[in-house]
């Protein structure tokens, strides 16, 4: 598949800070958080909405049409894609309401009554988002319960490692809050190396002999009947995408697990090693959905002569 | 009502007829067209199909066989890309066509990854995604002679290869030549309930390979006469 770079960012930029805004109000709401200073707080919350805000704006690049984006928002019975817009559409009053109620120190059930609610519609963003690629059987890796896992995962990771950051900033010792994110991030490893085993096991169910009905011969493409680029082998069937596949799966491993985990260990890290853990996990990431992407073999593949997908 | 066609993969000759005459129709046509080309006459023409014929040799040499598969959209019965649609503009019809409104379409290609058939193409120009129409502004116009009431593909084809019918109707046409040559659907295994049928190649003709008969007793004296007499 070729990577559409906007939804590359649209997807790592909100899924942090959908992670971000949940992290926050579960710490705040919890004895966790006490650590917290009011200014930590409105920082993780508006650099939160500000994430959110970038990859939604990010995401509408990618249409051919986008005079016809609020369309989107019709179909809620049966998209995902329809049903991830209407929930991240209703995630922001919530989170600007949490804001305020934070801005203006108002009492923790107030803040919990809006907060809350902001923590479901985050975590169902992210879950929709996920769902939109799962729901695909054109595509046998993505069509798992890993794929809503993996958004899940890494948007809470990267929030949490945030949410550090945050606290860090403000001279705050918040251990327990870097113990939560090495958990996470424990957690999004495992549920990626999970999602890698998936993709093996599922990969080569389909052959082209049976994709043209021929099941008991052996198949061969000839002539794909086209003699330039055509929209389905710019979309489908580049393989130029991953080139360097093997290498950037290190550099995902690296840059957006091992280094965040290296740093939130060590004894209360200092804030540019925080800082600097952030932008090795965002690299990371946009990395690693740039490769979901790249890596994703579609069932049409076999049309073109591809013997397994 | 379930519209659809049926491609007979034993006459047809890939000639790609069937593709040049549905751009030809479809280009012009109210509801889907332009079909646009990308630099025509560049070094690297491009453009938008809704059928593509591709070419595969079946069996191994010397007892394969050439098979030319002609791919449009199937109109699903259980339309992926109907289903992911966020704008509600790819819908199907109560006759079982799946068509794009291209007034709501926002080109998000969504629909494209979620068709195993590659049978949707976004096209640049407009922005919006395109898909066969089974030639809807054809096959009911009453203007038109009844013989001529058929998608532009199979009045194209020139080995009949191509048959267009209701297969929801057990008495039809298509659907009695699904059932006596054993037609079969494309990547049925994804659940979408693909409507068109591929009819698989006949086993070909047996032909006796036995040594030739005996001649007759004047053919053999002849072949003597003609071994010693020289003309």
């Amino acid at each position: 598949m070729r990577p559409p770079l906007s939804v590359v960012f649209f997807t790592v930029l909100s899924g942090a800070g959908l992670g971000l805004f949940a992290v926050l109000v579960m710490a705040d709401l919890l004895p966790i958080g006490t650590v917290l200073s009011q200014r930590a707080r409105m920082t993780a919350g508006a650099a939160a909405l500000a994430l959110v805000a970038a990859g939604l704006a990010s995401s509408v690049l990618h249409l051919a049409s986008p005079r016809n984006a609020w369309r989107a928002l019709s179909r809620f019975r049966h998209s995902w894609l329809s049903r991830e817009g209407i929930v991240s559409l209703a995630f922001f009053p919530f989170a600007i309401a949490y804001l305020v109620a934070l801005y203006s120190g108002a009492g923790t059930t107030l803040r919990a009554a809006v907060g809350l609610p902001g923590v479901v519609l985050a975590l169902g963003v992210l879950f929709c988002t996920g769902m939109i690629y799962a729901c695909l059987k054109t595509i046998p890796q993505w069509h798992s319960w890993l794929t809503p896992a993996n958004y899940l995962a890494l948007g809470l990771a990267s929030g949490a490692l945030g949410l550090a950051l945050a606290a860090a900033l403000d001279r705050a010792g918040a251990a327990a809050l870097e113990r939560v994110a090495v958990f996470l991030f424990a957690g999004a490893a495992g549920l990626k190396v999970a999602y890698y085993v998936h993709a093996r096991r599922v990969s080569g169910a389909h052959t082209l002999a049976a994709a043209v009905g021929m099941t008991a011969a052996q198949v061969k493409l000839l002539d794909v009947g086209h003699s330039h680029r055509t929209f389905l082998t710019r979309e489908f069937i580049d393989r130029s995408a991953r080139r360097y596949a093997s290498e950037l799966r290190f550099v995902v491993a690296v840059a957006g697990f091992a280094i965040p985990l290296v740093v939130l260990s060590g004894a209360l890290p200092s804030p540019p090693a925080l800082a600097f853990a952030c932008a090795s996990c965002l690299t990371g990431l946009l990395v690693e959905r740039w490769l979901f992407f790249a890596e994703a073999d579609h069932v049409v593949r076999l049309y073109h002569g591809q013997p397994r997908v | 009502m379930k519209l659809g066609l049926v491609i007979d993969l034993d006459t047809c000759v890939g000639c790609h007829a069937c593709a040049v005459a549905c751009k030809e129709w479809n280009g012009s046509s109210a509801i889907s067209g332009p079909l646009s080309d990308y630099q025509p006459y560049g070094p690297e023409p491009s453009g938008v199909w809704f059928n593509r014929i591709r070419h595969y040799e079946v069996g191994e040499y010397p007892g394969s066989k050439t098979l030319n598969v002609p791919m449009s959209c199937m109109h699903c019965e259980d339309a992926a890309c109907v289903t992911v649609c966020p704008t509600g503009a790819s819908y199907k019809r109560s006759d079982g066509i799946v068509l794009v409104d291209e007034d709501k379409c926002m080109g998000c290609n969504y629909c494209a990854w979620a068709c195993p058939y590659g049978a949707r193409e976004l096209d640049d120009s407009t922005g919006t995604m395109k898909k066969c129409t089974l030639c809807a502004d054809r096959i009911y116009d009453e203007l038109l002679p009844p013989e001529d009431r058929q998608p532009a593909c199979v009045l194209a084809c020139p080995t009949h290869a191509r048959f267009f019918g209701d297969l929801d109707d057990p008495g039809s046409a298509v659907s009695q030549l699904v059932r006596s040559r054993e037609g079969f659907a494309m990547l049925p295994e994804l659940g979408y309930q693909p409507v068109n049928r591929y009819l698989p190649p006949r086993r070909p003709p047996e032909i006796a390979v036995d040594a030739a008969p005996r001649p007759s007793l004047a053919g053999r004296l002849k072949s003597l006469v003609n071994r010693v007499v020289r003309r």
